[in-house]
């Protein structure tokens, strides 16, 4: 079926503005399959269902526009955390500024070395999860990054990785237009947490394949900063094996847009998935997607996806969440709720919360609200002597917390935290 | 300690007089009580004192030690040394009892220019307070009175009133919803309290909170007004004749 003809337009105009990299022949198969696949379905337009809330154009763009470069900007986290610590700068590994790429239990490659040889294990997870992930609903910015991603790593955890691996998005221009690519595999019984921060870009295009064997645990936390006209769109495409476990936590606060998709497949019997995200938004400048899927295709999985996010000066805020429970995905458990606290009339959160549902055992609950602080709670605070401001950010971060605490590490947890009290207690002027 | 003249104040929304003259004066180390029926103002002079958004003071004057307070900020008051303790304390999800008390004590030694404390002296500040008053560890760590029973969030009222310190406590109802045991316990948690340099306002319906924290004067309030004043006997005499003979016409 041919394409609307400004979709046809705008997909042209962006792929005649990239070149694809080069690489060994199951790389160039899997790009060049995946240029044929963007080239069919477009790029999004805001008649799009999944974009009707969040306008695609600057993410379409052929420019990328630019973001200014802020003092502080690529300050990192995790810091008192022993890691494994790999930069990107403009979204290319910055070896320089990196540790090796060695560590007890996972092997870890660049994509261009992996994509280099003529065949590797990447094959089955790189472009793979993604081409799944695409139906029932297209994720085009993704096909587009398999197709153009130009720097990235393969990792494979093939026991107990020793400690986690940061890979921290620095950027050095304020112009720097990235496609970053994470292929990952969780071997049987292997566990491995990745954690991500930095302000990586004036856009960003990221996407991991997260393919978890059974028994396999893989843990995420990732905090998505800091400089606030940059623009990201993110895609986690994670496929759980029997009795594995997936956990994705993302704090985001500042950024012009942001956009993260999670797609989550069960395929073998008693796994357990977790997203989470909690966001901070300030201005009217500030947009904010999750969009979440996950399909439940085995049998007594669990998956939790919880959302919060806190909006005041006009920012908004999106969540679009869906459930799938196929035929015969019995004892499936899901729940999915989806949290705005609106700290002035002037933002805004649209939700649309999904289930559909083919199995008759199943228990699956959603939910979504939209509030205000609490003012009973508030003169109760002040009345003990906690002044307004304080009173207030006190029941943000109450209201983030349960967020916050589906991440599994606590002292990973506590460090979110901290971060977003720092954003609080900039806001009030500490 | 406390100096309130002419105290007029009316619902914000309603346009309903509340209070309407209301004058009261509690010295320093004294320990009073007000009685009056549902109706008479009793709660609304309370949150009044405590700066709760919703009434207009529309006359007259409250000090604390010869400040006034009603144009104070809430916060403000709480570090001046006014503390209410809530008829209905507020569930708060989210916010562990024990961040929120510590948050509450260093923000008032802040705003009286004194150092902030440790977690780890807090800690052993809040043990030794919460010991006296049967509260356990668990009450701590879980989120401000959720899950609490009535007499577990009178307890904490108590906790916090023990913990911050304040000059002038003003207990609203503190003791509805409790059983015998209970208001005994939250009794001997302020009677601990007393002391020379503290005053205490107690608001009840009933006298027998009275037989437990005995008053050195008692107030029988009525339509927005104090309409009489005595010693501990006064509650006495209501208890036994009710309040119609004090009771003014509207």
């Amino acid at each position: 079926m041919a394409l609307p003809q400004a979709k046809q337009d705008a997909t042209d105009a962006r792929l005649a503005a990239l070149t694809m990299p080069s690489g060994g022949a199951w790389i160039t198969q899997t790009r060049e399959a995946a240029r044929a696949r963007l080239a069919d379905m477009g790029l999004p337009g805001r008649r799009d269902e999944y974009w009707r809330w969040t306008n695609p154009a600057t993410l379409n763009a052929p420019e990328a526009g630019t973001a200014a470069l802020h003092a502080g900007e690529s300050e990192m986290l995790f810091g008192e955390h022993d890691r494994l610590t790999l930069v990107f700068t403009d979204g290319v590994l910055d070896t320089a500024k990196s540790d090796d790429l060695a560590l007890e239990g996972v092997e870890i490659e660049t994509l261009e070395s992996a994509g280099a040889a003529d065949i590797h294990w990447a094959r089955d997870v790189y472009g793979q999860l993604e081409a799944v992930g695409q139906s029932p609903v297209a994720r085009p910015f993704a096909v587009l990054n398999t197709a153009y991603a130009t720097s990235g790593l393969v990792i494979r955890a093939t026991g107990k990785a020793a400690k986690p691996i940061h890979i921290h998005h620095a950027r050095s221009e304020a112009g720097a237009d990235t496609m970053v690519r994470l292929a990952v595999r969780v071997e049987s019984g292997a566990e491995l947490t990745i954690l991500e921060d930095g302000p990586a870009a004036a856009r960003m295009n990221m996407v991991m394949e997260v393919d978890v064997a059974s028994t396999g645990a893989f843990h995420h936390v990732r905090a998505q900063g800091r400089a606030p006209e940059r623009r990201a769109i993110t895609h986690v495409f994670a496929r759980l094996g029997q009795e594995s476990t997936f956990k994705s936590f993302t704090l985001t606060a500042n950024g012009a847009l942001t956009r993260n998709e999670a797609v989550i497949e069960f395929t073998g019997d008693d796994a357990a998935a977790h997203v989470a995200g909690a966001c901070l938004g300030d201005g009217k400048d500030f947009h904010h997607d999750d969009t979440v899927f996950v399909t439940h295709g085995a049998e007594r999985c669990e998956s939790r996806q919880v959302f919060k996010k806190v909006l005041r000066n006009g920012a908004t805020g999106i969540f679009q969440g869906k459930i799938l429970v196929r035929e015969g995905a019995q004892k499936t458990d899901g729940y999915q709720i989806s949290q705005s606290l609106l700290l002035d009339e002037d933002s805004t959160f649209l939700a649309k919360p999904e289930l559909e549902i083919y199995a008759d055992d199943v228990v699956c609950s959603h939910g979504s609200t939209s509030g205000a602080i609490d003012e009973e709670g508030k003169f109760y605070l002040r009345s003990r002597g906690i002044p307004e401001d304080e009173a207030t950010d006190l029941m943000t971060i109450a209201f983030i917390a349960e967020a916050i605490e589906e991440i599994e590490d606590s002292s990973l947890g506590e460090q979110m935290l901290a971060r977003l009290e720092d954003w609080l207690a900039r806001r009030r002027g500490d | 300690m406390l100096d309130i003249k002419n105290l007029h104040v009316k619902l914000e929304e309603e346009d309903k007089a509340i209070l309407k003259g209301l004058d009261l004066t509690v010295e320093t180390g004294k320990v009073h009580a007000i009685m009056g029926p549902n109706g008479s103002g009793k709660s609304t002079l309370s949150y009044v004192l405590s700066g709760r958004d919703g009434y207009e003071v529309t006359d007259g004057s409250a000090q604390l030690e010869g400040e006034d307070i009603l144009e104070l900020e809430p916060e403000e008051r709480a570090a001046a040394g006014l503390f209410l303790a809530f008829q209905y304390p507020v569930e708060i999800p989210g916010v562990g009892n024990m961040t929120f008390l510590r948050t509450a004590y260093n923000a008032q030694q802040k705003a009286r220019g004194k150092p902030e404390i440790s977690a780890a002296e807090f800690l052993k500040l809040i043990r030794e307070k919460a010991a006296e008053l049967q509260i356990d560890a668990d009450m701590l760590k879980r989120p401000v009175n959720m899950g609490f029973s009535g007499g577990e969030k009178k307890r904490n009222e108590i906790l916090q009133m023990a913990v911050l310190q304040p000059k002038m406590c003003i207990l609203d109802e503190t003791d509805s919803g409790l059983d015998v045991d209970a208001m005994r316990l939250v009794a001997d948690g302020v009677n601990k309290l007393r002391d020379a340099g503290r005053s205490f306002l107690v608001i009840t319906h009933y006298q027998r909170l009275l037989d437990h924290i005995v008053p050195d004067v008692v107030h029988i309030m009525s339509n927005g007004r104090i309409v009489k004043t005595g010693g501990p006997d006064l509650a006495l005499e209501v208890e036994k004749n009710g309040y119609a003979e004090f009771l003014e016409d509207a």
